[in-house]
């Protein structure tokens, strides 16, 4: 699971008001390069949540990240190269996603977040 | 300027909003400012044509435009620019004469290689009858080298006659005869190299390469673009978009397609890796009734390609237990210690709550003209009146295609483009009708179940004397759309 992923799902656990963002619990990350394209990432920059990003990115392994940014970084190689990677080229192989109100666990295997609900959470 | 467009006789009603679809895609429509309405092309038959013909006059803003199209697409065999056409030989050969030289001159300059091929629809001539024709050509000033493989210009021949019935194609009146330079054609290569039969995993229900790539067209998938499938089972679509570009995500209930498949080597990955394309960019298991979308996602994918189930050969599942939804249960809380493990149970899903669903997601997900492109399951009843398709107040939908698949249902590509933002409104009105669904959850399994339509045994009552075989719709006597 990419941090791109990660930064759409929240927990939505009936009666839960705040499901994002998920908390990462990290048991196996790895990195896989994949080729940048700049027109992609200046589209995700408007949608991605820039704080929950850069706090997953840490529990990922990666603390590289800006604390604040604005859309004129876009510009600079470096700052779209440590997008691209924290955003494509990190992934979570096993771990969970915690639910930030109820800490319920939302399992990730083999890459895949489980964000199937339980009978009486739905 | 109009080109002569030739398509491949299958999935009649597919090609012309591909070439549309690819228009839009390459700039044909810039200049128009229409706002919220989709711009068309314009179109015409050459006489005497059935509309089902191969043949088409396509108004197209520039060669660029066409040979893009035209090499993007699946379905059109060549594009051309045509140097004239007649009744007869003769009348060929006054009207390419008459074709201005400034178009023609450039391309039969000394130097330049071309070829001449004769295709002629419906007959088989021999090798003697098209060279005599290709000699009959004489009086075009052609300087250049003749080469077969490859060479700068393609000129083509094409005859059509009236060859009488049962040829496979569509009544011609009358004999037509065209000559014109090609300007480009679909690579149909593609087609073999990702077919299904060689797929490394696949699924009962996996969508064939050619249907996906005519999907991924009228998607309009290119790089830079996220493209997601709610339904993505073995990534079948998603191989199609990847193809030409795209960036892909997609999601299943059945985690078990999606991260388990049927090996390490026999998965949703290796579909990919088969063939050399990047990677999705996320899988995940998630129920399209009960998304995992954070609250303030939208407007985050550019196109939304699938097939949702229709109930038929694969059914729809969606979260709460059967006995749950029906009451039948009260809601039981899952102890702690088996939480990890547990697999929840899941109700069937019948396919107007799955399209209302995926409508919902769409309209909230989707980019402001991105597109919708799904299939839409239809019975083949000769009473029923119009079909109604699914409707939406964010959604124009721009074409509709229809497959054949039995003679109790087909399926129909619907292509829908967004055009209306995601109000508070139209939120609650979609929050109102999920609930409803969850009330009525019994009642909506049972209409519209297209599953015991199409599976029903044939009506016992037989049509009345002399006629011992039950009445089809008579159908054409030419392939259309049952391919």
């Amino acid at each position: 699971m990419r941090l791109l992923t990660h930064n759409m799902l929240s927990s939505n656990i009936k009666g839960v008001e705040k499901g994002f963002p998920l908390r990462i619990e990290a048991e196996k990350v790895v990195e896989k390069p994949v080729e940048m394209n700049a027109d992609f990432l200046r589209k995700m920059f408007e949608k991605v949540e820039w704080k929950a990003f850069v706090e997953a990115s840490r529990s990922m392994g990666y603390a590289q990240l800006p604390e604040e940014v604005d859309s004129g970084m876009l510009e600079s190689d470096e700052f779209l190269s440590r997008f691209h990677h924290a955003l494509l080229e990190l992934h979570l192989e096993e771990g969970a996603l915690v639910c930030p109100e109820t800490g319920r666990r939302f399992p990730v295997n083999k890459g895949i977040p489980n964000m199937l609900l339980h009978e009486d959470e739905v | 300027m109009w080109y002569l467009c030739v398509f491949y006789h299958r999935l009649l009603d597919y090609r012309k909003p591909e070439v549309e679809s690819l228009a839009h895609l390459f700039g044909a429509f810039e200049d128009e400012q229409n706002g919220d309405v989709p711009s068309q092309l314009q179109w015409k038959l050459p006489i005497h044509h059935h509309p089902d013909s191969p043949f088409h006059f396509v108004n197209l803003p520039s060669e660029q435009v066409a040979r893009s199209i035209a090499n993007r697409s699946i379905l059109v065999k060549g594009m051309y620019e045509l140097w004239g056409e007649g009744g007869s030989y003769e009348e060929l050969k006054d009207s390419v004469l008459s074709y201005p030289d400034e178009r023609k001159l450039p391309y039969l300059e000394a130097g330049s290689t071309f070829k001449i091929t004769v295709d002629s629809f419906g007959k088989v001539m021999s090798l003697n009858e098209q060279k005599e024709l290709i000699q009959g050509l004489a009086y075009i000033p052609f300087k250049g080298q003749v080469k077969l493989k490859n060479p700068d210009h393609n000129f083509w021949l094409i005859e059509i006659d009236n060859y009488g019935r049962n040829n496979g194609l569509p009544p011609i009146v009358q004999r037509r005869i065209f000559f014109g330079r090609e300007v480009g054609g679909a690579d149909r290569k593609l087609i073999p190299t990702y077919q299904l039969k060689s797929r490394t995993y696949l699924g009962p229900t996996a969508m064939d390469a050619e249907m996906a790539f005519l999907m991924a067209n009228q998607a309009l998938a290119t790089s830079g673009k996220l493209i997601y499938d709610p339904f993505v089972g073995t990534g079948s679509i998603l191989v199609g978009a990847a193809h030409f570009g795209a960036l892909t995500m997609g999601a299943d209930i059945d985690i078990r397609v999606v991260r388990d498949g049927r090996g390490p080597n026999c998965n949703v990955w290796s579909n990919f890796e088969q063939y050399g394309l990047p990677m999705p960019v996320g899988l995940l298991r998630a129920d399209n009734n009960r998304p995992p979308w954070r609250s303030g996602l939208k407007e985050i994918f550019d196109a939304i390609i699938c097939d949702p189930p229709y109930g038929v050969r694969a059914g729809g599942r969606k979260s709460g237990g059967r006995k749950l939804l029906k009451g039948a249960v009260e809601p039981y809380v899952v102890p702690d210690d088996k939480r990890t493990d547990h697999i929840p149970s899941t109700a069937p899903y019948s396919l107007v709550e799955c399209v209302h669903d995926l409508l919902d997601l769409a309209a909230k997900m989707l980019a402001m003209r991105g597109r919708l492109v799904f299939f839409y399951p239809v019975l083949r009843d000769d009473d029923c009146a119009e079909t109604h398709f699914p409707e939406h107040p964010c959604f124009k939908l721009i074409s509709s295609s229809e497959q054949i698949l039995s003679s109790r249902y087909s399926r129909v590509l619907l292509t829908m483009v967004k055009v209306g933002a995601y109000t508070k409104e139209i939120a609650e009105a979609a929050r109102l009708k999920h609930l409803e669904f969850r009330e009525n959850h019994v009642k909506w399994l049972q209409d519209g179940n297209l599953h015991s339509a199409v599976f029903s045994p044939i009506d016992a009552q037989l049509p009345e004397a002399g006629d011992s075989k039950f009445i089809k719709d008579p159908k054409p006597k030419y392939r259309g759309k049952y391919v």
